[in-house]
């Protein structure tokens, strides 16, 4: 469906008058129909992806009446009022848990990049004792893993159940992006640090001076993909903490309290005659959907420049 | 400097592979591995005569196999897509975009297609605003397949197109300019020069995914298995899940994950021989 161009239109098209600036000389003009096909499909894949966001995002700022009069989802913003964040803001369980995610968040991020990165950087010199065999003894992980089974069991033997750390740890290291970094951390110019360890920089030196700041961008992208990991990991919480509801994150109250428990209107779990004392109202509900994409809103903008850089050696390389 | 990586890796991905003894044991959690009595392949056969197994693993290769077929084309056709729009700033928005939903949870993604086209959704509520008949995708068994494939669209598709995408720009610009002056068109260019030039990582994409079949969506079926009912959406993982974790019958559970493992290695590995049998790289050169 891209090339819906008319054929056999290539050899005048050197000698028509350019439209564009960015077009190769080379290159057809293309047809209404290819152009408009095109458009149309793009306009398409964004409509998809945004409609829904913004359907969410008027609904949760939209009054009870908005709500009544539309019968449910708000789909043009009709009246406007903060009720729902205020209301969810003052709420002590979502209160918890908004704490709770940052606080994994921030902390298992943290951890995972200085693991990360230091390991990144020692697997990046050459010549580092040990080098092939630490290597392999990391992509081995890539494809044999223990499962399900026996990773709860190791957790829950060294007493994880209900710990913060069981959260945390046992997916702090990720091997992928180890080896995003190093190839990263590989490229670095030699003579700069050579340079450096003439003027009797150490590694840790190295590491902090010369090869952290050349290297930004990718550390950024892999930060971020740590993050969101941690920011929307709820199935450790379903192995680890199922019942301790005060410790739960953001993500496991939005599937309980919107996705099943809170019973959407019309799901099977309202059917079921589940004892639901009282559905959310659905603003307040869209409320929280919303909260749980703010702080990815907040840092996606910066960081998103630099995803090819990211993405790409990790993939090829992987 | 590697140590502490290596330490967490030796701690949480070895010592679960030494778990994987479990699968070999009646586990009993006060005596631990150390001290279970052995079972030889016992879970094995109680895994091969259960029903619900044969039903999970059906499912997950059918709703894999699906998956595969109807996605892996849709990110390609959105890198050429994309590739032949010439302004850099339209590219760019568009590819943020369509990057976004990979950064969603799965909770969030089920829960805007809940809102979306659940009961009480936005195209239910469009539809009763014009008393047509009501349909409920999310909780229809019958069209399970299609909605977590549409789900896995939104979600991956966008995110996808990056490595294709990259691969298209690595294209030397020469070669399509040699070609237009030799008279082939747009069709004949695509044909004759995008398309091997994606060849390579097409199929290194194919043997990667090939390898997940089995691995298909879990956190995906977890929170919906219950919506639709578990003879459409128990899958291996989820098979693991409730029969090792929620009814406590680890060694069983183990059993189905060593099962599926093994499984998938011989998928990647037999993807692999096939791409190199065909000349191309595959996973790593010959």
């Amino acid at each position: 469906m891209t090339k819906v161009f008319t054929i056999g239109a290539g050899t005048s098209a050197a000698r028509a008058p350019r439209a564009r600036a960015d077009r190769p000389p080379w290159q057809e003009r293309p047809s209404v129909a290819g152009q408009s096909a095109k458009g149309l499909s793009l306009g398409g894949v964004l409509a998809v992806m945004l409609v829904p966001l913004w359907i969410v995002v008027v609904t949760s700022l939209a009054t009870p009446g908005a709500v009544n009069r539309a019968g449910g989802l708000v789909i043009w913003p009709d009246g406007f009022t903060l009720q729902a964040y205020r209301e969810i803001l003052t709420d002590p369980t979502i209160r918890t848990a908004l704490i709770v995610s940052l606080g994994i968040t921030v902390a298992g991020t943290a951890l995972s990049m200085v693991v990360s990165v230091l390991c990144a950087y020692g697997l990046s010199r050459p010549r580092s004792p040990g080098h092939r065999l630490i290597l392999v003894l990391l992509i081995v992980t890539m494809f044999v893993s223990g499962g399900l089974i026996p990773t709860f069991l190791v957790v829950t033997g060294l007493g994880g159940y209900g710990q913060w750390w069981a959260l945390i740890l046992p997916n702090a290291v990720s091997v992928f992006n180890i080896l995003v970094l190093r190839s990263f951390y590989a490229k670095t110019s030699a003579e700069l640090i050579d340079a450096a360890r003439m003027d009797g920089a150490g590694d840790w030196r190295i590491l902090r001076s010369v090869v952290l700041p050349t290297s930004r961008a990718v550390t950024a992208v892999i930060a971020l993909f740590y993050a969101v990991g941690y920011w929307n990991s709820f199935f450790t919480v379903m192995l680890y903490m199922p019942t301790d509801s005060e410790k739960w994150p953001l993500q496991y109250v939005l599937l309980t309290y919107v996705n099943r428990g809170a019973g959407m209107p019309g799901s099977v779990n309202a059917g079921f005659g589940m004892a639901h004392a009282q559905t959310a109202p659905l603003s307040t509900q869209m409320a929280v959907v919303v909260l749980t994409l703010v702080p990815l809103l907040i840092v996606y903008p910066f960081v998103q420049k630099n995803f090819r850089a990211g993405v790409l050696t990790g993939a090829v390389k992987g | 400097m590697v140590v502490p990586a290596i330490v967490l890796l030796l701690v949480f991905n070895y010592a679960p592979l030494f778990g994987l003894l479990t699968a070999f044991q009646y586990y009993d959690p006060p005596a631990g591995v150390w001290n279970s009595d052995w079972a030889g392949f016992d879970q094995f056969r109680l895994l091969f005569a259960d029903p619900l197994f044969w039903g999970a693993l059906r499912n997950t290769l059918y709703l894999g196999l699906v998956q595969l077929v109807l996605f892996f084309p849709i990110p390609i056709a959105l890198a050429l897509l994309l590739n032949s729009v010439l302004s850099v700033r339209v590219r760019n928005f568009i590819q943020s975009v369509v990057y976004l939903p990979h950064f969603f949870s799965w909770v969030l993604v089920i829960t805007i297609f809940q809102q979306m086209l659940g009961g009480a959704g936005a195209l239910n509520q469009f539809l009763r605003s014009h008393d047509l008949q009501t349909w409920d995708i999310t909780t229809n068994p019958g069209t399970f397949v299609l909605l977590v494939t549409s789900q896995v669209v939104w979600k991956e598709a966008g995110w996808g197109i990056v490595v294709f995408l990259a691969a298209l720009s690595a294209v030397n610009p020469g070669l399509y300019e040699a070609a237009a002056v030799d008279g082939a068109g747009p069709f004949r260019r695509m044909w004759h020069i995008t398309l091997p030039g994606l060849r390579t990582v097409i199929v290194l994409m194919l043997v990667l995914r090939l390898g997940g079949t089995l691995s298909v969506g879990f956190e995906q079926f977890l929170i919906q298995r219950d919506a639709v009912g578990h003879e459409t959406a128990e899958v291996l993982d989820t098979y693991a899940f409730y029969y090792g974790i929620t009814t406590g019958d680890y060694s069983l559970g183990a059993a189905a994950g060593l099962f599926k493992s093994v499984i998938s290695l011989l998928l990647i590995w037999g993807a692999n021989k096939l791409a190199h049998f065909f000349g191309e790289d595959g996973l790593y050169r010959r």
